[in-house]
């Protein structure tokens, strides 16, 4: 009676991403979810008009290929001494390491960062084009594909997500430290159709997630965990970073012990 | 006598006729405790303990400590249809279906680690104010028992909720038993009934977890607590504060009030923790499977230490006769740590050894004042804290730009470098601070204020320091050190020689001191000016 | 040299100095007034833990900065039930510090050694008590004690026998044999040697027997497999090793040679594989070898191969027990 009631009640706390009591960053994040979507899917709409529009695309990405990365990865992109070949790599490759920001890279660390990409969504369209001229390779996910919230299982992706990533990126995909500094990133506000391609194209060190060993559906319920993580609000106070219990630690002989001997100190001084 | 008081008389009495109370609570009510700060921090580890009693009682009632799968149906929607273990799923019923569970498993971690904090805290009070010293060795051992239970406790309630960490965590353990020489795989598969991980381990360590470790936790609390009480607290130097007295608030009314205050203060700020800082998100974990592990899988903090030395130890094992050692396992999980905290229940022992003082101490001593003590003491720190921060060297180096084989190496190099430089660094703290202490009895304190002589010279004003000050600076006692023979009447070196002669030199380097400063090197220098 | 020396005397414990509160009613009044104000805080905490349990729905958030959205029941219960306690100790304690009495007292202490002829006394009770049992007299009394006393240590450590069965040679062995399908986990599915781009990596298990609907967690435990594709020219191995990879597949043990985590953190780039437990670091193209870390064994390489319809198979169980150290192991 009650209980069912109050159970449901709680059921319901956790599908916040439908619940009407859901706070403003739901919603915000909603919107950010469709705005993404739209690019992507206008993204994928210019790569299926006219051939006509293709090539002259090509061409922009050629364009912008021998000003932009020509000088790292040769003038047919064929790879130099820093950098490697893009003969192959295809479009959804270009697509993550120029639409995340890492490409073109600040210096030339360890590894690329995430960072606020320098091309415009068509211009890495264009590059994505002029790449994947060059030889066949993986293609940017396609709308249908990225549907996560409709083909994927929140609770089947964690399952995926702790045997097939989480050792790199963290329980709670916020990231962790690889060997020689490098690193895996966080998760966290990385867009649905760069997940993907970052799984299918294995960029830096990530290895390659083939769609045989882990299925379209099952990459789409990846993605459906790692947003629902990332929606999901702190449930017991401040998160510490979800990093585990180094943080913890550190509260514990700070905050503390720090209030309590705090508390110590006034209680033993003498009062005036 | 108003009627409020006649009814309390007539409780009292009526206790009194059966048990005699009132003889010995009389005396108890007047008991003196001295007051001060750091006299506080054990009272922290016995309010801990009562939290952790109280909330780890809330929890059993809805905890089901079994490892039956079963396919979790609860409101956290991302593990619906998850196959788990009913421990597992009964800690996410106690986190989301339970009102205020969530916030008593909270309490109940964070109170875990605060205690092991206030034990360390405590700890390091008691050694680096030489609290240890005859009479109190017995409590001494019995506070280094309490820690090292402290430490198994805490792991085994890390274990219980059969998350991905905790897991972890078994499984590491499960390679130290394994990794024992002969009888390894066979207390493995006792431990586990059968292979790892088996359906055995959580129910048993629940046990433990709830029962056993408890109980002798409260026996040796309470002799703990009893031994202080009979031997009285120790105090620290001070104007009219001897040997022989002890100077502080009696128990009734004062110290109860306040110590009973503290009592909520200490639960107080653990709900607090607990209701704004998130402590072990199980439910972002995962269920344990043997296949999966997280980025940054480590222990709690009191563990971090022996992780960090399991991460350091140089890659050695040995195959002999078809055997095999693990030594990167067994040196730095158990041969270390065993060692260190024997020498840590030595202690009080070794150091009265070594200096020949078999006398009762009730005052304590200022670090600066043992300098060989407090500069071993900031040795075995900085052993045990750079074996933590290498327990959590990905995170930090992830945090600070930093590698974690850098950290690796800053560590392993770093564990046997540092302390050594902290001895000597530490112990030329102290006496330089002893320098200052007889610079400050015999000149006075620094005003800041600027003179004109009348032949022009400037010199600082210094204003003599209180009297009380000037004892308190200056009532230890400076022990010289032994000199026991090292040869015999005939010029022969004894059997026992090479034993006096190792007491000789640890007592000599026990003995440097800055000489403190007396009246008559004061009323000299006051004929001067 | 300090003996002759006059040391600085103690001044003796110093005069009482007042509170304010004990020369004037004024501030007496005051501190009764402030302590009566944190015990109503105290039960204003209480009332807002009632109202948190009571009413607060479990299902409502609000963004706090730095701390993020937060759960108003869950942290309004926390914080009555902080405050109401913290407020009961601030209480005590200002009571307590303000309107107790304040002024020291000394009390003795007493040496704790009892005086010699108690212990010369309690030394004779002892001598006394024993001669009297003969203890010294009947030596045969005082063996046979000492063999039942010792014996009977023997039952609780036989008693817990049966804690668990005898290991056998159970460490040893996986459920892999000779030809037994790879399946991804989860998923279950076999894995063709084509679905394997080159740089991609599968974790694996092994097929399950009939009749069993899932794997166990103790198989899981040993079966646990990474399988990961290299291009073959990229392999530093010797020719037996090299036989038991396939176009470029290689397997692995997934549990740490060191302490038995999952190593699964495998670099695309330095083919390097990482343990993030210990961070025992391995090298893929040399099987596996360790070049960093506390491991000091290579992970188990598991020999693959593939059967007709091109599906990957295990070529042979493991030659070598999988997992952490244990005495009995060989090598």
């Amino acid at each position: 009676m009650d209980m069912n009631k109050e159970r449901n009640t709680v059921k319901r706390l956790s599908r916040l991403r439908r619940h009407r009591a859901a706070g403003p960053v739901l919603l915000v994040f909603a919107l950010f979810t469709i705005g993404t979507t739209f690019q992507v899917a206008s993204a994928v709409n210019t790569t299926t008009q006219t051939t006509a529009d293709r090539s002259a695309a090509i061409e922009e990405g050629r364009q912008l290929f021998l000003k932009g990365c020509s000088s790292c990865h040769g003038i047919n992109a064929e790879g130099g001494v820093v950098a490697p070949s893009l003969i192959g790599v295809g479009a959804a490759s270009v697509d993550f390491q120029v639409g995340t920001g890492r490409m073109p890279m600040a210096d030339m660390s360890q590894q690329a960062m995430r960072k606020t990409p320098v091309y415009t969504p068509a211009q890495v369209n264009a590059l994505a084009l002029y790449v994947a001229s060059l030889a066949p390779g993986p293609e940017i996910p396609g709308d249908e594909l990225l549907n996560y919230e409709r083909d994927g299982s929140i609770a089947e992706g964690g399952e995926l997500f702790r045997t097939n990533c989480a050792m790199c990126h963290n329980f709670a995909a916020q990231g962790g430290a690889l060997t020689k500094g490098k690193y895996a990133p966080t998760l966290m506000g990385v867009q649905p159709v760069h997940i993907y391609e970052a799984m299918i194209t294995g960029p830096q060190a990530m290895p390659v997630f083939s769609d045989k060993t882990i299925t379209p559906e099952e990459k789409a319920s990846i993605i459906a965990w790692i947003k629902s993580v990332e929606a999901e609000p702190q449930l017991g106070g401040a998160a510490l970073g979800r990093v585990g219990p180094v943080t913890e630690g550190l509260l514990a002989w700070t905050l503390g012990i720090g209030l309590l001997i705090g508390a110590a100190v006034w209680l033993a001084m003498k009062a005036r | 006598m108003t009627a409020r008081e006649r009814v309390a008389g007539n409780v009292a009495g009526f206790v009194d006729d059966r048990t005699g109370a009132a003889k010995y609570l009389k005396k108890s009510l007047s008991k003196v405790f001295p007051d001060h700060w750091s006299f506080l921090l054990g009272e922290i580890c016995l309010y801990s303990f009562i939290i952790l009693l109280a909330s780890g009682t809330f929890l059993t009632f809805w905890f089901d400590p079994s490892m039956r799968e079963v396919v979790y149906d609860g409101a956290y929607v991302p593990l619906q249809g998850v196959e788990m273990s009913a421990a597992y799923a009964s800690a996410l019923d106690i986190s989301f279906e339970v009102r205020g569970g969530l916030l008593m498993r909270q309490i109940h971690h964070w109170a875990a680690l605060i205690f092991m904090v206030g034990i360390v805290v405590h700890l390091l009070r008691v050694y680096f104010t030489g609290a240890f010293r005859k009479p109190r060795e017995f409590n001494w051992v019995i506070g280094v028992g309490l820690l090292t239970l402290g430490i198994v406790e805490g792991f085994l309630g890390y274990s219980l909720p059969d998350d991905l960490l905790s897991g972890t965590g078994i499984r590491i353990a499960e390679a130290i038993i394994q990794a024992l020489p002969v009888v390894g795989s066979y207390l493995s598969y006792f431990a586990f009934g059968g292979a790892f991980p088996g359906i055995a381990f959580i129910p048993r360590i629940y046990t433990v977890h709830v029962l056993l470790l408890p109980g002798i936790f409260l026996a040796l609390i309470t002799v703990h607590l009893m031994l202080v009480w009979y031997q009285k607290h120790t105090q620290f130097p001070g104007p009219g504060r001897t040997e022989k007295n002890v100077v502080g608030y009696p128990l009734m009314p004062v110290y109860m009030a306040k110590a009973g205050g503290f009592f909520f203060i200490v639960f107080g700020v653990t709900a607090f923790l607990g209701a704004v800082a998130s402590i072990n998100p199980i439910w972002l974990y995962g269920p344990y499977t043997p296949g999966q592990i997280s980025a940054g899988s480590q222990p709690d903090w009191y563990m971090g230490w022996l992780d960090g030395l399991v991460r350091m130890a140089p890659p050695l094992e040995s195959y002999i006769f078809g055997y095999t050692i693990s030594w990167n396992i067994l040196i730095p999980g158990l041969i270390l740590p065993g060692i260190m905290f024997t020498l840590l229940a030595l202690y009080p022992f070794i150091e009265s050894w070594a200096t020949g003082d078999k006398r009762e101490h009730h005052l304590l001593d200022r670090p600066r004042n043992a300098p060989n003590r407090t500069a071993l003491g900031a040795m075995a720190l900085t052993f045990t804290l750079v074996s933590l921060i290498n327990g959590g060297n990905d995170i930090i180096a992830t945090t600070f730009d930093l590698t974690i084989n850098q950290m690796m190496w800053f560590a392993r190099i770093g564990v046997i470098v540092l302390p050594p430089i902290a001895f000597v660094v530490t112990k030329r703290i102290c006496l330089s601070l002893q320098r200052a202490d007889r610079e400050l009895v015999l000149h006075g304190r620094e005003t800041g204020r600027l003179v004109r002589l009348p032949h022009g010279e400037f010199v600082e004003v210094h204003e003599p320091i209180s009297a009380e000050k000037a004892w308190t600076l200056t009532s230890h006692e400076q022990l010289a050190p032994l000199e026991l023979p090292e040869f015999d009447q005939a010029g022969v070196r004894r059997p026992a020689a090479i034993r006096n002669k190792i007491r000789n030199r640890i007592s000599r380097a026990h003995a440097v001191a800055v000489p403190k400063a007396t009246e008559t090197e004061r009323k000299e220098l006051e004929g001067h000016h | 040299m300090s003996n002759q020396l006059e040391p600085i005397k103690d001044p003796g414990l110093p005069a009482h100095v007042h509170r304010r509160a004990d020369l004037d009613e004024k501030y007496a009044k005051r501190a009764e007034t402030q302590v009566a104000i944190l015990f109503l805080l105290s039960a204003l905490g209480t009332v807002l833990l009632i109202v948190s349990y009571v009413f607060i729905p479990q299902d409502i958030f609000v963004f706090i900065p730095v701390m993020g959205e937060q759960n108003v029941h869950q942290l309004l219960l926390g914080l009555g039930m902080a405050i109401a306690l913290f407020f009961i100790g601030a209480g005590l304690i200002h009571w307590a510090k303000n309107l107790m009495p304040d002024e020291e007292v000394i009390a003795q202490r007493h040496e704790f050694r009892s005086n010699d002829e108690d212990r010369a006394e309690f030394v004779k009770t002892v001598k006394a008590g024993a001669s009297t049992a003969g203890l010294g007299r009947r030596p045969l009394i005082k063996r046979t004690m000492g063999l039942a006393l010792g014996l009977s240590g023997i039952t609780p450590i036989l008693l817990l026998r049966d804690l668990g069965p005898l290991p056998g040679d159970e460490l040893t062995k996986t459920s892999w044999k000779t030809g037994t399908y790879l399946v991804t986990d989860p998923g279950d599915r076999r894995i063709k040697a084509s679905d394997l781009e080159v740089g991609a990596v599968a974790q694996v298990l092994p097929e399950l027997a009939e009749g069993k609907d899932h794997h166990s967690l103790n198989d899981i435990a040993k079966d646990a497999l990474l399988l990961i594709r290299l291009r073959p020219e990229e392999f530093n191995l010797d020719a037996e090793r090299l036989s038991w990879t396939h176009e470029g597949i290689i397997a692995f043990s997934k549990i740490c040679s060191h302490m038995g985590c999952a190593v699964a953190l495998y670099e695309q780039t330095t083919k390097h594989l990482l343990c993030p437990c210990h961070q025992s670091t391995f090298d893929v193209t040399r099987a596996a070898k360790v070049i960093f870390g506390p491991a000091a064994r290579p992970l188990p390489q598991l020999a693959i191969t593939v059967d007709e319809e091109g599906y990957l198979i295990a070529q042979a169980p493991f030659n070598e027990p999988v997992g952490p150290s244990f005495w009995e192991r060989s090598s």
